[in-house]
């Protein structure tokens, strides 16, 4: 997994609560056995004017110049802010997969459904609640800044606005640690293999109608 | 150990250490594979040269994007059937026991694993989807998780994560006529918002969930991950117990015995507490249809479509907005006047035998209405769909002019052939009325078997609790 650490980067608001896993990437993308090239599909139905299936070529297909994520000031972005629920629906990993293929590293937003919350951190993708009022004020200063860029340091936990003014933010403790150092889950859990065992074999004693 | 709750009776039975921050590590007991979420997972496996820790501990079943119709032709979409023949060879390869498309036990794998006493009490179940939650209704611990997250219990047979806070969804009283689990879930979702257990593990209880049948209780269930919580609850009783006895991964003999008695064990204690209380008077409840683009648009089958500009809350009011454009609906428009193109009964929400009765006896010995161009009834598992052939139920559909369909997730989701037009509206029994979600372009409004079967009689939406 990508380390996090420091990211000084281009922000893209998107204006809308509820943002579900299907417009993120739609589900004819999800046919892939693939884990990589999802970015081109990503906000597929806001982002064309044609319907997108897989296999298409994307450059030949026609933008919808009026979604944010087409508009020249914004390409490039890596930190996507958006209203609250952000993710909420199917569990689908292809969409945190889908922004991090696009570019993203970081999202922004009131509140984010729990499943999506969770599978970012898989991805080196930082999710980062802020309050409503801290989300309006930054929806404020992108729309009024061509070329508005936050820095967030995920050790300082601190987000820093060009003007000077620091958001802090929470982040899970072991979470932080395994997004700073790249870490995969799975090879720590394996660290505990004796414990798994231990659990088990008490499991199957106790309840054996688990282990038919 | 004090009062606990059903949620921290299923969480510390399954502890198997604890870091200083409280995430923890948490032992799965079965793990339901499907062919969407599962294919990076095996092959994550596969390049890392791990082997499934607990290989009996799985059950896979393609449903996402099987066909509907012909299947003996197999699936035309060589994308789709890639998919599904990447699941049979991972199966195959690793001996994991896969109901096959061919199989009369394949199905919605949200209905095959309770239907197969796969699912039983104080197990925690995962899925690599967010409907997991159905499988609560059995008093376990089920949520969906993501691919990464598939193969970290493939490897390991657990999962990182942290307790969430706990919520009571108290339901009590009598229901009208015609009003369902699928009902009461809307109503919690129009109550709390599609985030309000957002952080929460929910336990619905109450005399009027008490009353429900184990397949209402699983509708009620599934639905929580629509009002944003991952797993949903309802506490074991003799409904519970009855409903198991006899299905095949269920145990027998003098293991059902101790089995049942600690299942019995499995229900929130007296006093105990709660983060969050949530209370609904069952008599207050009516036949729910939702008008927008987020489960918690939804308003009774006798109301009308709101108004945006009486919402005070900006962020509110220009979601309902854009919901209205979407949808092609005007405000204050009344629910009994939008006509329908499409009926879609099915899904892992609405789609069991009992499911299928209720929206037979609507059907039987009327017609669809001349202008719904298709209504179709996909049963949620093979054996689900025998049954209700010996019970003549798709006699009655088929004469009342629905399709009768082979069984799989369809256009819950519509990942196969099955989907709605740009600007088509469906009736629909299934769990998500997102944009494009059966279709692209495609207007979905979630109600009720019943409510569904009679708006494709009608051709609009009526009210069938009169």
């Amino acid at each position: 997994m990508q380390k996090f650490t420091v990211l000084d980067g281009l922000v893209v608001p998107l204006d809308r609560a509820n943002v579900d896993t299907d417009a993120i990437i739609p589900k004819q993308f999800l046919k892939s056995i693939k884990r990589a090239g999802f970015g081109p599909n990503l906000f597929d139905e806001w982002r064309y004017l044609d319907h997108g299936e897989s296999g298409m070529d994307n450059s030949k297909r026609k933008p919808n110049p009026d979604f944010v994520l087409n508009q020249p000031r914004y390409q490039g972005a890596q930190i996507l802010l958006a209203r609250e629920n952000f993710g909420c629906g199917s569990s689908r990993e292809h969409a945190p997969w889908a922004l991090e293929d696009y570019g993203f590293r970081a999202i922004i937003a009131t509140s984010f459904a729990d499943i999506f919350f969770n599978n970012c951190f898989k991805n080196g993708l930082l999710p980062i609640r802020l309050s409503a009022e801290q989300v309006d004020a930054l929806f404020k200063a992108v729309a009024a800044n061509v070329g508005y860029k936050l820095t967030i340091d995920l050790e300082r936990q601190t987000i820093t606005a060009p003007d000077g003014t620091v958001y802090k933010f929470e982040v899970e403790i072991f979470r932080k640690h395994c997004l700073l150092n790249g870490l995969d889950d799975i090879s720590l859990t394996l660290q505990h293999v004796a414990e798994i065992k231990a659990y088990e074999a008490k499991r199957r004693a106790a309840q054996p109608w688990l282990f038919l | 150990m004090g009062t606990q709750t059903l949620y921290d009776k299923l969480w510390n039975a399954h502890v198997v250490r604890q870091e200083a921050d409280g995430t923890a590590l948490i032992y799965i007991d079965r793990h339901l594979v499907h062919e969407v979420t599962s294919p990076q997972a095996f092959e994550g496996l596969r390049l890392a040269g791990r082997k499934p820790w607990r290989i009996a501990s799985m059950l896979a079943v393609a449903d996402h994007n099987v066909p509907t119709t012909g299947r003996a032709q197999g699936i035309a979409d060589p994308i789709s059937r890639l998919q599904v023949d990447t699941l049979d060879q991972n199966c195959e390869e690793l001996g994991i026991t896969e109901f096959k498309m061919s199989d009369v036990r394949q199905g919605i794998v949200h209905v095959i694993g309770p239907e197969q006493g796969a699912t039983l009490p104080g197990m925690t179940v995962v899925c690599g989807d967010s409907h997991t939650s159905t499988h609560g209704a059995f008093a376990a611990l089920a949520f969906g998780i993501g691919t990464s997250e598939v193969e970290h219990v493939m490897a390991t047979q657990c999962l990182l994560m942290k307790k969430a806070k706990a919520m009571r969804v108290v339901v009590d009283g009598a229901l009208h006529k015609s009003v369902t689990a699928k009902d009461i879930a809307l109503a919690v979702i129009g109550k709390i918002g599609t985030a309000g257990g957002t952080g929460f593990a929910i336990e619905f209880s109450g005399s009027t969930i008490r009353g429900l049948s184990m397949e209402g209780r699983m509708t009620v269930c599934n639905m929580s991950i629509e009002a944003g919580a991952r797993a949903g609850m309802i506490a074991a009783d003799d409904m519970t117990i009855n409903y198991l006895k006899g299905r095949p991964f269920a145990p027998q003999g003098e293991l059902w015995d101790k089995a049942v008695s600690y299942w019995r064990t499995l229900h929130s204690d007296d006093g105990a507490k709660f983060d969050a209380v949530v209370k609904l008077d069952a008599a207050q409840i009516k036949p729910q249809v939702t008008w927008g683009t987020s489960p918690e648009m939804v308003v009774a089958v006798d109301g009308r479509v709101p108004d945006p500009a009486t919402m005070s809350d900006a962020v509110k009011r220009e979601g309902a907005e854009r919901a209205l454009l979407y949808m092609g609906l005007k405000a204050n428009t009344p629910i009994a006047e939008i006509k329908i193109d499409k009926v879609f009964i099915g899904s892992c929400t609405n789609a069991r035998i009992e499911d299928l009765r209720a929206a037979a006896v609507i059907a039987r010995g009327k017609h669809i209405a001349a202008n719904v161009k298709l209504a179709m009834v996909v049963p949620g598992s093979g054996l689900v769909k025998r049954q209700a052939e010996q019970e003549g139920l798709d006699k009655i559909f088929i004469a009342a002019g629905f399709e009768w369909r082979e069984p799989g997730c369809s256009m819950c989701l519509a990942m196969n052939d099955d989907k709605l037009l740009p600007g088509e509206r469906c009736a629909s029994t299934s769990n998500r009325n997102f944009e494009g979600r059966q279709g692209s372009g495609g207007r979905t409004h979630l109600v009720s078997p019943e409510m569904a079967a009679a708006a494709a009689i009608a051709g609009h939406f009526v009210d069938v609790s009169k």
